[in-house]
């Protein structure tokens, strides 16, 4: 798919602070791509560039073929903000038809947008008596307005109940799947792990890691778990002749590298009846988070 | 410029909704009638009918009370949307930054224009019904009417400005109060002292009457009591402080003020990172 978002080389300071420094990165169509890292590591600052709210002070930034802020490219472009406010006096129905306006859409598509997030019965309602959580619906209603070749969300899930979380991802899904790119930014970290193409981490102002889940594991070769479940009492034996750890008395926990998975689950079978239960357990993205973000960690990676 | 419109539209109806047209044109009304009852009879005789006296002292009351309803109307515009967090996601959208303002001032505008328009006309109503001759000085009052919002936009540009340049939203509200006091009520005061000071001097007869027009109020006041004067026959001791100044002056003034504001907001505005 072609690409959506090209950054090279760009920077961006406040003052004396380098929030963001020689950053590279491409992003293409139907890709979702969660964007990680401590507060304050850029995470908004890009965000912020790449929606032409600000600009960098170095380097070449295109959304779409354009600069961010072309007349052309911002209608394609959604962004749902953190914490999304809108105007207590008015209606649901008006709010978003204010936004459809802006965005140049056609004004028909109101109820089916309101339908899809499950405010359609709130359409006439002033914004003032909705709940935190349709409110929330709202913000994400106003980002399928046109067909959004990139959607922009900034620690979009951050307070939303279940039920509107799974919605708000099966609706980024069916955008992805249109061929929309999709940058989230959160720290949520085991609800992006399954849900993300890639993986971006920042740490002060810089990529510390870019690529697949499968990718960053393999190349942070951070221990894969093994835990074996035997009889109670037999665990102190068995992890002395296994070279393992012993997490209680019916528990022990193996690590090895990726590459030694498949040899240290053999030994562990050929203990034979003893063993009761296996679990694998490869580095979670919380692991491969903490890796990164590390200092001295992963700068200058090759991405 | 369906943007603009969009914005204004909007903007509007938020300021319907918060009742902020129903109490600008109450209070204008409410004044407008009050002056008009009290001022009656202290009229006294003059050649002028009961509308022209009605203008000349519905100036004092325009010169006080529009830059206030104006700068209340304005000085959250753009920093109070910032604070609640409405604005990032419009900047996101396909609307150049000129256009929000745009939008905005001219939802301010027209409830400025609605309000002095219903304030000023109540009193011609009130006079008419009360039996008075409203055949002539319906032009005073008009003057009266367009120059009252002319005096209204420059003051809406003033607030816009304070909104977009004020941090915090009680910082605004300070610095419109602030200047409210300073640029409605004590220029006035300053000059007035200056010209007392003078008494009669170079500064009374050379500066004077051009910082007279410099200042949007004094502009305002000036503009419609020359006119006003002329038809009254009763010498309001405006005439001769302006000797020498252009009949335009006041006018210019005020189109060249709002202007500069205009810019001046436009140009904060557009530096502003959300």
């Amino acid at each position: 798919m072609s690409d959506v978002v090209t950054l090279a080389g760009v920077s961006r300071s406040y003052g004396d602070i380098l929030a963001l420094s020689d950053i590279d990165l491409t992003v293409s169509g139907g890709q979702r791509l969660a964007l990680l890292g401590h507060n304050g590591a850029g995470k908004t600052t890009l965000l912020k560039l790449v929606l032409g709210l600000i600009r960098p002070d170095r380097g070449r930034l295109t959304v779409l073929g354009g600069a961010p802020d072309d007349a052309g490219v911002r209608p394609q472009v959604a962004y749902l903000p953190e914490n999304v406010a809108f105007h207590k006096a008015l209606s649901v129905r008006e709010q978003l038809d204010f936004f459809i306006r802006l965005k140049k859409g056609n004004r028909g598509e109101g109820p089916a947008i309101l339908e899809r997030v499950g405010l359609a019965n709130a359409a006439r309602r002033r914004i003032a008596t909705l709940s935190k959580g349709m409110r929330q619906r709202l913000g994400l209603a106003q980002i399928l307005i046109g067909q959004p070749k990139l959607v922009i969300l900034d620690e979009p899930t951050s307070g939303l109940d279940p039920v509107s979380r799974e919605l708000f991802y099966e609706i980024i899904a069916e955008l992805a799947g249109n061929g929309a790119a999709i940058i989230q930014s959160s720290h949520a970290l085991t609800e992006v792990e399954a849900r993300s193409d890639r993986i971006v981490i920042l740490r002060e102002g810089h990529i510390v890691a870019d690529g697949r889940m499968a990718e960053l594991r393999a190349r942070s070769r951070i221990p894969i778990r093994i835990r074996v479940h035997v009889p109670q009492d037999t665990a102190d034996d068995l992890a002395a002749r296994m070279d393992a750890k012993r997490i209680n008395g019916a528990v022990v926990e193996l690590t090895c590298a990726a590459e030694d998975k498949v040899r240290r689950l053999a030994d562990v079978t050929a203990l034979g009846a003893v063993v009761e239960d296996i679990d694998v357990v490869p580095p979670s993205l919380e692991d491969i988070y903490r890796f990164y973000s590390r200092p001295d960690e992963g700068r200058g990676e090759p991405s | 410029m369906s943007a603009i419109a969009n914005v204004a539209g909007l903007e509007f109806r938020i300021a319907f909704r918060n009742r902020w047209i129903v109490t600008a044109i109450s209070i204008m009304t409410l004044l407008s009638l009050i002056l008009v009852f009290a001022g009656s009879a202290a009229s006294g005789t003059t050649s002028a009918g009961p509308l022209t006296v009605a203008a000349s002292s519905l100036a004092t009351l325009c010169v006080y009370l529009v830059p206030l309803l104006a700068l209340l109307l304005s000085y959250d515009a753009i920093g109070g949307e910032v604070d609640r967090g409405t604005l990032p996601l419009v900047m996101t959208c396909p609307v150049r930054r000129w256009q929000i303002i745009a939008g905005k001032f001219v939802a301010q505008a027209i409830v400025v224009v609605i309000a002095v328009g219903i304030g000023i006309g109540s009193a011609v109503v009130a006079i008419a019904v009360g039996g008075g001759d409203i055949s002539t000085g319906l032009g005073d009052i008009f003057r009266l009417q367009w120059t009252a919002v002319l005096l209204g936009l420059v003051f809406l540009a003033v607030g816009n400005l304070i909104s977009v340049t004020a941090r915090q939203p009680a910082a605004a509200a300070s610095l419109a109060v602030g200047v409210w006091i300073v640029v409605v009520v004590m220029v006035d005061v300053a000059l007035l002292g200056a010209v007392v000071a003078d008494d009669g001097g170079v500064f009374t007869k050379t500066v004077f009457p051009w910082l007279l027009a410099f200042s949007p109020t004094d502009a305002f006041r000036l503009f419609n009591l020359l006119a006003i004067e002329a038809q009254m026959e009763s010498n309001l001791a405006v005439a001769p402080l302006t000797l020498g100044l252009p009949a335009f002056a006041p006018i210019a003034t005020l189109i060249g003020w709002l202007v500069v504001l205009l810019a001046a907001t436009v140009a904060v505005f557009r530096r502003i990172e959300p």
